[in-house]
């Protein structure tokens, strides 16, 4: 299946999925999907539980590989190399690639340490307080954490701790950053905070976020994905892409009847 | 779908007596329950003390420093099993903690397929079930005579570094370490595991999503999160080490002096207890009182240090 996006300009593409099949052992989780996704833009997967938006994202920095059923079919291409050749060193592309969990995750760690951490592992060299700094004035943390930057990263609150997550990804100067569900876990006013601070980082990075909450993917994205999911004759569940375009068309004039039905909330 | 409300009233319902009494009651056990581990402990130290009187009158704290035991002069001093159970106890740690934390590495990570890591984790557990006793013995038949070359070899090549200048003849200070660092070994893998594999899987994911390698995940996110479950492991192994009796006692060669050479026999608290109870009398078992009360205190040191320990690593 191919999809015509309905956008007025070229652009240039980070990602590129191209039939993707996902296993899970015998189980196929979604299959043949292709997907563009550009560059410094905001892209939101949306869809019903189950349909493998987290499977799909995490097929983007080889996160899957340490599932030990998993298997992939098809190719991922970014900056024209393809993801899943076995030249690939995962470690690498993972280094290039960030990502923000669902549940934050800091670790038991200062919170300097924590940002610290990625940089270290990766042998930078460069002055690691501004490295620091930076990454969480991006962050839009340093304020509320610079007088505290050697307390425990787990002392703060959730909306904090997810945006020091957020802090640490970035101080690793990745290329694309992916979001699955990173609000799911926060109040209303982190939450907001969190995605004003997406809006910010787009003009430095790509950025694919999963997220439930339509309002939230109206809010931010750029391009928005529908996934669906549908029962196999196997007795299995399989996800698919149903439609991908600007968010706007998404949400105002989608061309398949099963996208205006969840984007209207009468489904899902 | 017409259910009537529910009654409000029926929410009020006071305890009755028979409810009040039950939990009074419990409350009551669970108390003298708490009290009671207290209170046993207490009255062994007690005991202890008031059979040590007559020995601590005679020695007073010189029995610390002393290094003679000699029942016919009834001169007694406990400076060479002080020694002795700390160098024993140094030993086991210095060999099971790297095989012990390793081994729980091994068993919480998917380098071996599940069901070959079950048997291991089942193997290290029967472990701590064989007695002290077996230990002692297979230490004298095995251990012992595969040390015998190893610490020939040892003493040879390495005389010159005082740990090694005396020949291995047999019983030893070094055979007793060894045995005691494989009987510590499963308290260090069991409880190393447990807060290894109790870790958020969260942490793997965020390391390795940095761009970490599985080996930076392990030494530089996973232990450090896990440290204050293996130190208290290692901890809990020391004590047990500085405790344990029988197999000590037929390995280490129950000499009462100070040898820098951990390849010539040597004595511990626990062993010294266990050797000359049977035939002591008058002053020696108070003097053994005394020695007991010295290791039941050093045993206390190290649980407490241990716990300092756990809450300052915790608190990162
Ligand atoms: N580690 C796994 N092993 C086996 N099946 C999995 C695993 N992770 C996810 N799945 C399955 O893949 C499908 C997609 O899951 P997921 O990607 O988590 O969906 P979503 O994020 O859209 O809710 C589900 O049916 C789920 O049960
Ligand atoms: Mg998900």
């Amino acid at each position: 299946m191919s999809f015509s996006i309905t956008t007025t300009e070229p652009q240039e593409t980070v990602f590129s999925a191209n039939d993707v099949k996902v296993y899970y052992g015998k189980f196929l989780a979604l299959k043949g999907i292709s997907i563009d996704i550009f560059k410094n833009s905001v892209t939101a997967f949306i869809g019903p539980s189950g349909c493998g938006k987290s499977t799909l994202l995490r097929c983007f920095n080889r996160l899957n590989d340490l599932i030990e059923n998993f298997h992939l079919e098809g190719k991922i291409v970014y900056h024209h190399q393809n993801l899943y050749d076995p030249q690939v060193d995962p470690v690498e592309v993972r280094r290039r690639i960030g990502m923000v969990f669902q549940k934050p995750n800091p670790f038991p760690k200062s919170i300097y340490d924590n940002v610290a951490f990625g940089a270290r592992i990766n042998g930078y060299k460069g002055d690691m307080d501004e490295l620091v700094e930076k990454s969480l004035r991006s962050a839009a943390l340093w304020d509320e954490v610079k007088d505290k930057l050697k307390e425990s990263g787990l002392a703060l609150s959730g909306g904090q701790q997810q945006r020091l997550c957020i802090a640490r990804a970035i101080a690793v100067q990745p290329d694309a950053i992916l979001m699955d569900e990173p609000c799911s876990a926060l109040d209303p006013i982190s939450t907001l905070r969190v995605e004003e601070l997406i809006h910010q980082l787009k003009e430095r990075y790509s950025i694919i976020i999963v997220t439930h909450n339509m309002q939230q993917a109206s809010r931010v994205a750029d391009m928005t994905a529908f996934f669906n999911v549908e029962p196999t004759d196997k007795g299995g569940r399989m996800g698919y892409l149903v439609e991908y375009d600007r968010t706007e068309v998404i949400f105002q004039t989608p061309k398949q009847q099963a996208t205006q039905e969840y984007v209207s909330g009468r489904f899902g | 779908m017409n259910t009537p409300a529910p009654n409000p009233a029926k929410i009020i319902r006071p305890p009755s007596q028979w409810d009040k009494s039950l939990d009074r009651g419990f409350i009551w056990l669970t108390r003298f329950f708490a009290l009671a581990i207290a209170g046993i402990l207490l009255w062994i130290a007690v005991q202890v003390t008031i059979q040590a009187a007559p020995a601590i009158q005679s020695s007073g704290l010189g029995f610390i420093f002393e290094s003679t035991w000699d029942p016919v002069k009834d001169q007694y001093g406990v400076l060479p099993q002080i020694y002795g159970t700390m160098v024993s106890a140094l030993i086991a740690l210095i060999l099971a903690v790297p095989i012990g934390v390793g081994t729980a590495l091994l068993l919480s990570e998917n380098f071996l397929p599940l069901p070959i890591r079950t048997v291991m984790v089942f193997l290290v557990e029967l472990l701590a079930a064989i007695p002290s006793v077996v230990y002692g013995l297979w230490g004298i038949f095995v251990l012992i005579p595969i040390l015998k070359e190893v610490g020939g070899w040892l003493h040879s090549q390495l005389g010159w570094i005082p740990f090694f200048n005396t020949p291995l003849a047999g019983p030893g200070m070094l055979p007793a370490g060894v045995v005691l660092a494989i009987m510590i070994l499963p308290i260090i893998t069991a409880i190393s595991r447990d807060s290894l594999i109790s870790l958020p899987p969260e942490l793997r994911q965020a390391s390795l999503g940095l761009g970490a390698t599985r080996w930076e995940t392990i030494f530089q996110v996973l232990i450090p999160a896990a440290i204050s479950g293996i130190v208290g492991a290692v901890m809990l192994a020391l004590g047990r080490a500085m405790g344990e009796t029988m197999a000590v006692t037929m390995l280490i060669g129950n000499a009462n002096n100070i040898n820098i050479s951990i390849l010539a026999p040597a004595n511990t608290i626990a062993s010294l207890l266990a050797s000359q109870f049977a035939e002591a009398s008058g002053l020696q078992i108070s003097s053994l009182m005394y020695a007991a009360l010295i290791l039941f205190l050093l045993t206390l040191l190290v649980n407490v240090l241990a716990e300092l320990i756990v809450q300052k690593v915790k608190r990162i």
